[in-house]
């Protein structure tokens, strides 16, 4: 409860192993961040260390993964997603391959260890790959949950975990679908379209916002990519304004998927709140969350302007 | 398997001259360079069933220089993968012979590739997957000369020799030449072997097109314990064609169909008399 994805991510890596023996992991020398050491741990034979050589370690599950092995490969979102990016789209994508990619640290809430650090642009460029799956979930329960999910999943996935430690929002009996967004709360005025700790800020708003009357829809849209479209038609159509967040550049991300889809099949006013084409800075996760304002006040404020 | 090395690698080339013809476009030189090894593993050492490419006991094999995918293409036809009537619809729309490997396409193509550097590591991920699963087979990866200069490509090295994977066979064609010149003009790759020696790797130097020194170099990699193996096979680029062979400028351009008969008439008086010289 209340803990950090990547936390819930290896213990889901961990489980996975014991009953899927398809089941492998690779890190680059951050397993103890990443957490897919508690994999190793567990099941050390099927677990490598590849030391700090991302591409390296991307082709390599590449390699794992044509002969029938599910590989999980994590570092840090930045480098696994940057510096692997042309081993990602053709060792596995092109190549059409099942490999799970894990990027932890993701989005400023990384904290301290500043911009070099923070991914901002991993949603947009997993996203542009043919054949890529990008998931990002909203707390622990639901890392663990999508983590179970992609292994039984056939072809390439993202899945961006955090750092830092968010509040919980599901109950351990949530039935968590890939590709199929959760309607947190229903509203009628404006729907704010949220992913990963952004969620539990949608949700304060909401309650914040309620008390003035206004009635908010609140979406957690996981899956980024393949994106539920008829989830999002279905929201437009009913509130008629639709506000994103994310923890990471607006460029490309959730609220450019999401401004994509309605411009296309129903156009309404989209306002995206995130890291406005940008990098980060050194701080507490918190402190940047608020710096940055990805946060509750601005979700309101944008309301306020919408209603 | 029984197969006549000097007969395959003769049909390979001529595939190679007929297929760039055909598709206008292409890379003869690096092909024509690899022909041997690659005759050598298909038809001498590679334990695999046309009739069931994905058969989990293979041998593997990945085209690092995935741009020599003509004579990939030629000695996966010639043993039996497709037919070989496909292999002029090479590079051209609806094909599945693209202009570099694909293995979602192309039956016998046991990883796609095509840019440089990354197929190594996929060779290292195959071996570790067999050695996970005890299965005996062997990884082999054929790289350019040019193609070292990446760094992935020392990445796995480490790796390979980290993790003591012993089935995994490396090829390097060293024929001198890249797109923009010699090796030692455009980025200095030597000395080869020493390079993978330093990184814990076995090393062998052959001659690329001395078929039977190939075989004896693969069949003593084979007895390696712990360690991968690198041959480091001098090559010609070109090889075969007398006016292809070290020309810089064959590396990436299709022969026309004047240059394409003078060519096969070469390969054919070549098969004549027995030899290419």
């Amino acid at each position: 409860m209340n803990s950090a994805t990547r936390e819930a991510y290896g213990i889901a890596l961990a489980d996975l192993g014991k009953k899927n023996t398809r089941v492998v992991a690779l890190d680059a020398d951050l397993a103890g961040s990443t957490k897919s050491a508690t994999f190793g741990k567990a099941n050390p034979y099927r677990f490598f260390d590849m030391g700090i050589s991302e591409a390296d370690m991307i082709g390599t599950a590449a390699g794992l993964a044509t002969c029938g092995k599910v590989p999980f490969a994590s570092s840090f979102s930045v480098f696994v997603t940057g510096r692997a990016f042309e081993q990602i789209r053709n060792s596995v994508c092109n190549a059409d391959l099942n490999v799970k990619i894990v990027g932890s640290h993701a989005g400023p809430s990384c904290g301290e260890d500043g911009s070099s650090h923070q991914a901002v642009e991993d949603i947009a460029i997993m996203r542009s790959l043919p054949r890529m799956m990008v998931v990002v979930p909203a707390d622990d329960v639901e890392a663990y949950k999508a983590t179970i999910a992609l292994a039984e999943h056939e072809g390439p996935a993202y899945l961006r975990v955090a750092r830092l430690a968010s509040p919980t929002i599901h109950d351990e009996d949530y039935e968590f679908q890939l590709t199929k967004g959760e309607v947190l709360r229903e509203g009628t005025d404006v729907t704010v379209v949220a992913c990963g700790m952004m969620v539990p800020r949608a949700l304060e708003a909401a309650d914040l916002l309620a008390q003035e009357g206004i009635s908010v829809q609140v979406v957690n849209m996981h899956t980024i990519k393949p994106i539920d479209e008829e989830l999002l038609v279905e929201c437009a159509q009913k509130t008629g304004k639709i506000i994103t967040i994310e923890e990471g550049s607006i460029v490309g991300g959730l609220g450019t998927a999401v401004a994509e889809v309605l411009s296309e099949k129903c156009p309404v006013p989209v306002r995206r709140i995130g890291m406005n084409d940008e990098f980060g800075t050194s701080g507490t996760g918190n402190e940047l969350l608020d710096f940055y304002r990805l946060n509750a006040e601005h979700i309101i404020e944008v309301a306020h302007e919408l209603c | 398997m029984n197969y006549d090395l000097v007969s395959i690698t003769r049909q390979m080339r001529s595939h190679i001259i007929e297929m760039l013809a055909s598709a206008g476009s292409g890379h003869p030189g690096g092909s024509l360079s690899a022909t041997d090894i690659i005759a050598t593993l298909y038809f001498k050492h590679m334990n695999v069933d046309p009739g069931n490419p994905l058969w989990e006991d293979r041998d593997r094999f990945v085209l690092g220089k995935g741009h020599a995918a003509p004579a990939l293409y030629a000695a996966l036809a010639l043993r039996g993968f497709f037919p070989e009537e496909e292999l002029v619809t090479l590079r051209k729309l609806g094909s599945r012979l693209q202009g570099h490997p694909d293995r979602t396409k192309v039956p016998g193509v046991d990883m796609s590739t095509g840019s440089l550097g990354q197929g190594l590591s996929v060779a290292n991920g195959m071996a570790l997957a067999g050695r996970m699963d005890n299965k005996g087979y062997y990884v082999y990866c054929l790289m350019g000369d040019g193609e070292i200069q990446e760094g992935q490509v020392w990445e796995a090295a480490m790796s390979a020799s980290h993790y003591m994977l012993d089935h995994v066979i490396a090829f390097v064609d060293h024929n001198g030449l890249q797109i923009d010149g010699a090796n030692e003009q455009v980025m200095n790759v030597m000395p080869i072997g020493k390079k993978f020696a330093a990184f814990g790797w076995n090393v062998m130097h052959v001659d690329g097109h001395d078929l039977a020194a190939i075989d004896a170099a693969i069949t003593q990699a084979k007895k390696s314990v712990a360690k991968p193996t690198v041959i480091v096979c001098e090559t010609v680029k070109g090889r075969g064609v007398s006016f292809m062979e070290n020309v810089v400028d064959w590396h990436g351009v299709a022969p026309n169909a004047e240059q394409a008969q003078q060519a096969l008439a070469e390969l054919s008086a070549a098969r004549r008399m027995g030899g290419y010289e």
